[in-house]
């Protein structure tokens, strides 16, 4: 059950997230959008997204920290495992308040919004789904474990088996003797990184970064990149009537 | 130098009579999709009024286009590129479907379906939208021909810059049309904006595109574009504006709109420009110096020197002709009749515009004066200040200067040719007083009252084996009969904004269901009516009245048949 839930339920979710990706980006480029509604409705979006997303950023940066860099680094860096607790109780409550009020704003907009609830898919309240409760379940670890309870020093069992995941060397013995609240966070992120690439997450990588530097002004050349040479092809190819292509 | 063409087009709006088949055309070959029902490429505007969407002008609110920094340095009037990236997640400066308008339908079903009943079943509106009813409040043209009267025409954007007192006498004065499509700037603000980069001008001609495949729906060129002219298709999450017909002029015919206009006041050509030099003109200091500037970035394509450059640059020589019959040069450069629209955006606008003379002949009319009359019409044009402030504030950044002249020139032609119809002696002094010579004025007359359709639209199509595989596009081929893998311009449009649901798409098809069975403008060459009319089959009844007069019901009705694979 351990080596089930720690081993092969992480694995399936990265196989479904890096193929997942990658085969996305090669056939639906057109579907690969943030697929704003700030069209529908500005007024509430304008509070809750920027809320959610900046607080989200802040939140992934946290879990950088917390996961991705050994407690031993932090240690030779010359801060103490008190001084980095206060840091992350403080900080990291900060962003997920800001993230939790963002979130709950841009539900309550999706749910109450004709237009925005209209253009809500099946996927997305899957998404939405584990988002929250991704999010939510991440809350409780904070506030409740770290803040309120005594404290759970998860850079000792929950980051060495992340990290352990990654060097093809997993021990899932680590995630035995956790908290239920950290194994229920941890599921929950598994499954919505499973899912991730079949919805509109992805518009996380193509975070424009490189518009700080290019040109202001973008310049093609109708015949180097042959727009549309792929879907004249495809064109070509489909000649079953309409009923067949659907 | 580095020398780049551009196609181009000039309106002339004394002839437009606000029919709006511009706009439906456009609609019909473009815009009839799911998540573009509120989007016009092309609309038509009373002016006075508020335009579409509702108040565009007012860059204070919308902050589109450009501006200079303290330091003089062009900059996006939204922000810099880290003041952009900062509000990616919400972007305050978006119009929402609200400022365009509701799109909505009717409930027609209801008008068959409902059961006997004393009173008469109607047809609510829907909202597109949200698909529940809704009260149809405001549309496209709401305040068509001053529709809603003093309250909406008061809240136009560039009355609000004229003075005071022509504010107050400006609903007795005049009104006139302004169709608008994209206008393909040299300097455009809506590239600029986009942080993926799909938003591109093409190198060959100028014409403003955006990649599907590239844009992620950051919708920061719909506010980035002054004259909102980029929409977002809330279905597929990508922007969408006018593509200039891209697969029409590519085989040398002209755009739907300029193909279906009633009045023939649109004009297609080729106008090179140094590239190098747009950046400096975009960033001269003072707003009316705008237009000037622009004309100073047009090349003279009858200069040797020019012409070599063009060659140098791989510009072939069919493009190098057109450029020289150019009828929008002509009207651009050589009479200085065509102005452009809002140069004070600083984005180098491509779409110009003939200012109408026709309100100031109204007025004159009006007061019992001969409206046809040289001298009557240049001291109207002096004296008349609420039309000609109005179209300064439209066309020259507010300098009444070369709106003056246009109108002066455009005044003498009409005094002039009136002469020459009545068999009057010619009087050269007219044509003098407008610093043109009687030949002069006369070519002038031709080109903007009786060109024909090759003189009007001058368009070298594009080049090489591109051009012979578009050619089959955009005109039908042999292979597009029964059975066979045939392409057609739907097709095109199919593949580009997928209107068919295609196995990798996550939102599924963007098209109505019966999109595939609609006629589709895009392939008309405006020589036959074949394909305009529906199928109707012989059974369902007797053959329409339309089917009957064109003689073609079962040729004409086989293409679009055939449409639907």
């Amino acid at each position: 059950m351990t080596g089930l839930l720690w081993v092969t339920v992480p694995y399936v979710a990265f196989t479904s997230f890096l193929l997942g990706h990658i085969w996305r980006y090669r056939h639906d480029q057109f579907g690969w959008t943030t697929r704003s509604s700030q069209l529908y409705e500005s007024h509430l979006l304008r509070w809750g997204s920027p809320l959610f997303h900046f607080g989200l950023l802040a939140v992934l940066g946290g879990h950088v920290l917390g996961i991705a860099i050994p407690a031993s680094w932090t240690a030779a860096a010359g801060v103490s495992e008190q001084a980095y607790h206060l840091l992350s109780v403080s900080f990291g409550t900060l962003a997920g308040l800001a993230t939790v009020a963002g979130l709950g704003i841009l539900l309550y907009r999706r749910s109450t919004v004709p237009a925005v609830r209209k253009a809500t898919t099946t996927i997305d309240k899957g998404m939405y789904l584990l988002l929250s409760a991704a999010i939510g379940t991440g809350m409780l670890n904070t506030v409740g474990s770290n803040l309120i309870g005594g404290g759970y020093d998860y850079r000792a069992t929950v980051s060495p088996w992340f990290r352990s995941l990654f060097t093809i060397h997993p021990q899932p013995e680590l995630m035995a003797g956790t908290p239920v609240s950290f194994q229920i966070h941890n599921l929950v992120v598994l499954a919505l990184l499973g899912l991730w690439p079949y919805t509109r997450l992805v518009h996380v990588f193509s975070a424009p970064l490189g518009y700080l530097t290019r040109p202001y002004v973008v310049y093609r050349s109708r015949d180097a990149n042959h727009p549309g040479a792929r879907r004249y092809a495809r064109a070509w190819e489909v000649s079953a009537p309409p009923s067949a292509r659907r | 130098m580095k020398l780049m063409a551009q196609l181009a087009m000039v309106m002339n709006l004394d002839k437009c009579i606000g029919c709006h088949t511009c706009s439906v055309t456009c609609k019909q070959a473009w815009t009839n999709r799911t998540g573009v029902e509120y989007a016009w490429f092309n609309n038509v505007e009373t002016r006075p009024g508020q335009g579409y969407p509702r108040q565009y002008q007012d860059q204070q609110r919308w902050k589109g286009g450009w501006t200079l920094t303290k330091r003089g340095r062009l900059t996006l009037r939204s922000g810099s590129r880290f003041k952009r990236l900062l509000n990616i997640f919400a972007n305050p400066d978006l119009p929402t479907v609200a400022d365009y308008y509701e799109p909505w339908t009717y409930d027609y079903d209801n008008l068959l379906s409902a059961p006997a009943m004393d009173t008469t079943p109607v047809a609510r509106p829907k909202s597109l939208i949200t698909g529940e009813d809704t009260a149809v409040t405001w549309g496209a043209n709401w305040d068509d021909d001053l529709g809603g009267g003093p309250q909406q025409v008061s809240r136009d954007p560039v009355l609000a810059k004229l003075s005071a007192q022509v504010k107050l006498e400006f609903e007795q004065t005049f009104m006139f049309y302004l169709p608008r499509i994209c206008e393909h700037c040299l300097n455009p603000s809506c590239s600029a904006s986009c942080p993926s980069g799909a938003v591109y001008k093409r190198s060959e001609d100028g014409i403003v595109l955006v990649d599907q495949d590239r844009c992620r729906g950051w919708r920061q060129c719909v506010t980035g574009c002054p004259y909102k002219k980029i929409y977002f298709n809330h279905k597929t999450g990508k922007a969408e504006k006018c593509t200039f017909c891209y697969p029409r002029v590519e085989v040398g015919i002209p755009t739907v709109c300029a193909e279906t206009c009633v009045g023939r006041l649109r004009y297609i050509g080729v106008v090179f420009y140094d590239a190098d030099a747009v950046l400096a003109a975009a960033s001269v200091p003072d707003e009316r110096d705008l237009y000037p500037a622009q004309l100073g970035v047009f090349l003279n394509p009858h200069d040797p020197r020019v012409v070599a450059e063009a060659e140098r640059a791989g510009i072939s020589q069919e493009w190098i002709e057109a450029a020289q019959v150019s009828p929008v040069y002509q009207l651009i450069v050589d009479y200085q009749v065509a102005l452009p629209l809002h140069p004070e955006y600083r984005t180098m606008p491509m779409v110009w515009y003939v200012p109408p003379l026709s309100p100031v002949v109204d007025a004159l009319a009006g007061t019992g004066h001969d409206g046809e009359n040289a001298d009557n019409l240049f001291g109207a044009i002096d004296a008349l200040r609420i039309p000609v402030e109005y179209l300064a504030e439209l066309f020259t950044a507010g300098d009444v200067g070369p709106v003056r002249a246009a109108l002066r020139r455009l005044a003498a032609m009409r005094a002039h040719m009136r002469r020459v119809n009545l068999g009057e002696p010619v009087a050269p002094e007219i044509a003098e007083s407008v610093r043109l010579t009687p030949t002069e004025i006369e070519a002038m007359y031709r080109l903007l009252a009786i060109a024909k359709y090759e003189h009007r639209y001058v368009i070298p199509s594009a080049a090489g084996a591109d051009a012979h595989r578009l050619d089959a596009l955009a005109t039908g081929c042999s292979l597009d009969s029964d059975g066979s893998p045939g392409m057609t311009a739907f097709d095109v449009m199919d593949g580009k904004f997928h209107l068919t649901a295609h196995p990798s798409d996550t939102n599924g098809a963007a098209a109505p269901a019966d999109k595939a069975r609609r006629i589709n403008l895009l392939n008309w060459d405006g020589k036959s009516t074949n394909g305009l009319f529906p199928a109707v089959p012989i059974s369902n009844g007797p053959v329409s009245n339309g089917q009957i007069s064109h003689g073609s019901a079962t040729n004409g009705a086989e293409p679009v048949a055939e449409r639907t694979r």
